[in-house]
């Protein structure tokens, strides 16, 4: 092995910057991609890292990737994330989900993702039965509060969760908007 | 067996070596080659100048700040509705009405928005106009000396947001107010009265054209909604002016939920050559309100405010055919005409997509009457009566939108963090650039005008987080440079940039360079308290005020020394700086000032007052660094007991005690 890396050395030497060129650049190397990379393990986790640490939202996490809305959601916000469980993607027919992640279905995937999503934080207290949404997508969903018990569009909330830039309410039902035609 | 493995291994370990190692040893990687081209397109060399000054709203510090493009770099902040201990504004007592209100002196304010002056639409490099977002009011900037000349109070505003937005040959200055309420005999009300008792309130401020003055010309009284921005009509919509509204809901809590309940809001669309008819047939009223109005003075070096009684008004609930509302998904925030005056482009920030209206689609259904209701009192226009087409999918959050001289927009996505240029007529999306992070408004030179010089599209970014060298838990915010002149948007340029800038213009330098002030001439001063001469300078007591006339001039203070002033005195030094050189200020700093240092220009008069609160000998020196004898340019003043007999004297160069030989 030894022999090897002398050749290596031989060949770094033949030209001299190449050396210089790596160790500059391995000192201060800023991280590359959008919001979602900053480095910051101090903060309160934002509605994305709440998805990403949660094992039963693997499908909704996936879907957001090949939405391409992972840098999106980690944006100062605020929002209101109604985060349907793998089991809530499960129900949907056989196929879905792969098919809804393809590239070429993508403005299809994004509208479903976009009518989980209220900008705004709305938080438990602030339910009212009845009350109406207006979500991303432009399309409205109606929620429901019955003795403490919440569901959206029908959809049981499981639990939820606060974040530095929203709040995640988890649903067993994933949302589907209406079909406009 | 093993030892085939490991002999694979290492001679693909050194083909990859020597692959590695090549690709080090070429002139230029392809990556580096881009980076390298954005870095010289942003490059300004010695001896060039920038092709634009790019004017920059400060947001919460108050100011203004001069930047150029492309080099991004910082020339010069203009204070504006807050103090700057740098040059004494808002400290010196010239500038101290400068910031007076019907509240009293407010030292500080939140400016958001810039408005370059126009003439036919198209930049003319007279004048920056600026709006207070806190205590209503808009300020105007002389781009000949880069000097607030004039803040204007608004009364019946809650909050002047959507400002200062221009008309065409900048005969007016909107003032919307970003609050409605209760205004007139009937203000002590209940907040939960938001729907009976809360109106929003719209100025038109005339500009005069020759020196500019502002004058509120009159005031629309419109229902209790929130103004977002505005911008006029231009070329065939000249005498229109489209404004964004939120919180139609009437919600007076927790707007964060309750404003957003409807799918829609408005763009309010004012006919105002219609509401200048009313004025002429005398339909306006006149109604009393108090507000400051203060002007600076060139020649004196001096502001002055008066306080105004009285404002016209109009009502468009009963003065028919001023305003129309026009549905706008989904609390829109920017509301931009096009620069052939026909596209009214509404971003609805909540949204995720761009309706695009057309100014004659409004003028048919105006005619039409093709209206979906009324929204307290005021006419509904059908949103589809009125809409040219939306921006399908465009990205999430659209804020703002500007355009280039070909037919494309560039509009600002908040949340999905990005710039998406589409163009006009076609609605469709061209091209798309990542912004590092979170951009609020963008900015095209020439952008809001009839003649976008194009070029180039600067991001205001909120977020920087992983962009800059962290500085605690507050970072910078930035701006970011594209090249737009070709097909697609190009990062050039990343810069960081002072207070919040919530939007800025860029004007080219050709227009505003040749008329720079480069000194105020002596024999124009005709401040009171001047002296014109080192002759002229000198200490004169009225009652307990100590008025010292002083002159700076490299390297001394006239006079230099001061003895006679007792305690219980006011000391004003009026300090007039003698040279008439280009660059050349003085300072004045006095120890224990309670107020600030002021910065003198050449040619100018400035006044510090200084109440001393203790006997004994005071330093007194110049703070700009104004020559290679500037540590000498100093002095003492000496404070004696009330009541004590020390005669009031002053001077520069005497030497008193020559047995010691002090000074010898």
């Amino acid at each position: 092995m030894k022999k090897y890396i002398l050749i290596l050395a031989v060949f770094a030497f033949a030209c001299g910057q190449q050396t210089a060129t790596t160790e500059t650049a391995s000192v201060a190397e800023a991280p590359a991609g959008g919001q979602s990379n900053v480095k910051d393990d101090d903060s309160q986790q934002d509605v994305v890292k709440i998805a990403v640490s949660s094992p039963d939202h693997t499908t909704l996490v996936a879907a957001l990737k090949a939405a391409e809305y992972v840098d999106a959601l980690s944006n100062a916000g605020p929002f209101t994330v109604f985060a349907p469980t793998n089991a809530a993607f499960d129900k949907l027919p056989a196929g879905t989900v792969e098919t809804l992640t393809k590239p070429a279905n993508k403005e299809q995937l994004r509208t479903i993702l976009e009518y989980h999503v209220y900008v705004g934080v709305l938080t438990e207290n602030m339910i009212r039965d009845g009350m109406t949404l207006n979500q991303v997508s432009l399309d409205n969903v109606t929620l429901s509060k019955k003795d403490g018990k919440i569901t959206i569009n029908g959809a049981n909330v499981l639990g939820s969760a606060r974040g530095s830039n929203g709040i995640v309410y988890i649903i067993d039902t994933v949302l589907l908007p209406p079909d406009k035609k | 067996m093993k030892t085939k493995i490991i002999y694979r291994t290492l001679t693909a370990l050194v083909v990859l070596a020597t692959v590695v190692v090549w690709q080090g040893c070429k002139p230029k990687a392809p990556a580096s080659i881009s980076m390298g081209d954005a870095a010289s397109k942003a490059y300004v060399p010695p001896g060039k100048y920038d092709e634009f000054y790019n004017v920059v709203s400060g947001g919460f510090n108050g100011q203004m700040s001069i930047y150029g493009l492309p080099s991004g770099r910082l020339f010069r902040i203009i204070p504006v509705f807050s103090q700057f201990p740098e040059s004494g504004w808002g400290y010196s007592e010239e500038t101290i009405p400068m910031l007076n209100t019907s509240h009293g002196f407010v030292p500080w304010d939140d400016l958001h928005h810039i408005a370059l002056s126009t003439t036919k639409g198209e930049h003319d490099g007279r004048w920056a106009f600026g709006n207070a977002n806190n205590t209503p009011r808009v300020a105007r900037v002389d781009m000949k000396t880069f000097k607030t000349v004039e803040i204007l109070e608004l009364p019946n505003s809650g909050g002047n947001h959507s400002s200062p937005f221009i008309t065409e040959n900048t005969e007016y200055v909107v003032a919307g107010t970003r609050f409605s309420v209760p205004v007139g005999d009937k203000t002590d009300v209940p907040i939960s009265s938001f729907k009976e008792n809360f109106k929003g309130y719209i100025s038109f401020i005339s500009v005069d054209p020759a020196d500019g003055k502002m004058k509120i010309a009159f005031q629309l009284k419109t229902p209790g909604v929130s103004f977002d921005l505005a911008r006029a009509g231009k070329g065939k919509s000249h005498g229109w002016f489209f404004f964004s509204t939120y919180n139609t809901e009437q919600a007076y809590t927790l707007l964060e939920v309750n404003a957003s309940q409807k799918d829609k809001d408005f763009i309010m669309a004012v006919n105002w050559k219609k509401a200048e008819e009313y004025i002429r047939a005398g339909k306006g009223q006149i109604t009393k309100a108090k507000y400051a109005h203060n002007v600076w003075d060139e020649h004196t070096h001096t502001g002055v405010s008066n306080i105004m009684n009285e404002v016209l008004q109009l009502d468009p609930a009963e003065l028919k055919d001023i305003i129309y509302f026009i549905p706008c998904p989904k609390s829109p925030h920017g509301c931009d005409t096009d620069p052939t005056g026909e596209y009214i482009v509404g971003s609805g920030k909540l949204a995720a997509l761009i309706p695009v209206f057309s100014f004659t689609k409004i003028q048919q259904a105006i005619a039409n009457k093709d209206f979906e209701g009324e929204f307290a009192g005021i006419p509904v226009i059908k949103y589809e009566a009125a809409l040219h087409g939306e921006v399908k999918k465009p990205g999430l959050g659209p804020l703002h939108t500007e355009f280039d001289a070909n037919g494309n927009a560039y509009t600002s996505f908040f949340v999905s963090s990005e710039i998406v240029k589409w163009n006009v007529q076609s609605l469709e999306v061209l091209d798309r650039v990542p912004t590092y992070y979170s951009i609020g408004h963008l900015s095209v030179p020439g952008g809001p005008t009839t003649k976008p010089y194009g070029k180039y599209v600067v991001a205001y970014n909120k977020i920087t987080k992983d962009r800059y060298l962290p500085t605690g838990p507050e970072l910078t915010q930035s701006a970011q440079l594209y090249d737009i002149s070709g097909d697609k948007m190009k990062l050039i340029l990343d810069f960081p940039t002072t207070g919040e800038p919530h939007y800025a213009e860029s004007i080219p330098a050709e227009l505003v360079m040749p008329n720079s002030t480069k000194i105020y001439k002596l024999e124009e001063n005709k401040h009171p308290y001047a002296a014109l001469g080192e002759g002229q300078a000198r200490v004169e007591r009225k009652g307990n005020q100590v008025h010292v006339y002083m002159t700076a001039i490299r390297s001394h203070l006239t006079p230099d020394n001061i003895e006679g002033v007792k305690l219980g005195d006011e000391v004003y030094f009026h300090v007039t700086n003698l040279e008439q050189d280009w660059d050349v200020p003085h300072g004045f700093a006095v120890k224990g000032a309670n107020n600030a240092e002021i910065l003198v220009m050449p040619g100018e008069t400035t006044t510090l007052k200084w109440k001393p609160l203790s006997i004994g000998v005071f330093p007194f020196y110049c703070t700009d660094f104004c020559s290679a004898l500037h540590q000498e340019m100093q002095g003492y003043i000496r404070v004696s007991p009330a009541g004590s007999n020390v005669p009031l004297k002053f001077s520069t160069g005497k030497i008193e005690d020559q047995a010691s030989g002090a000074g010898l």
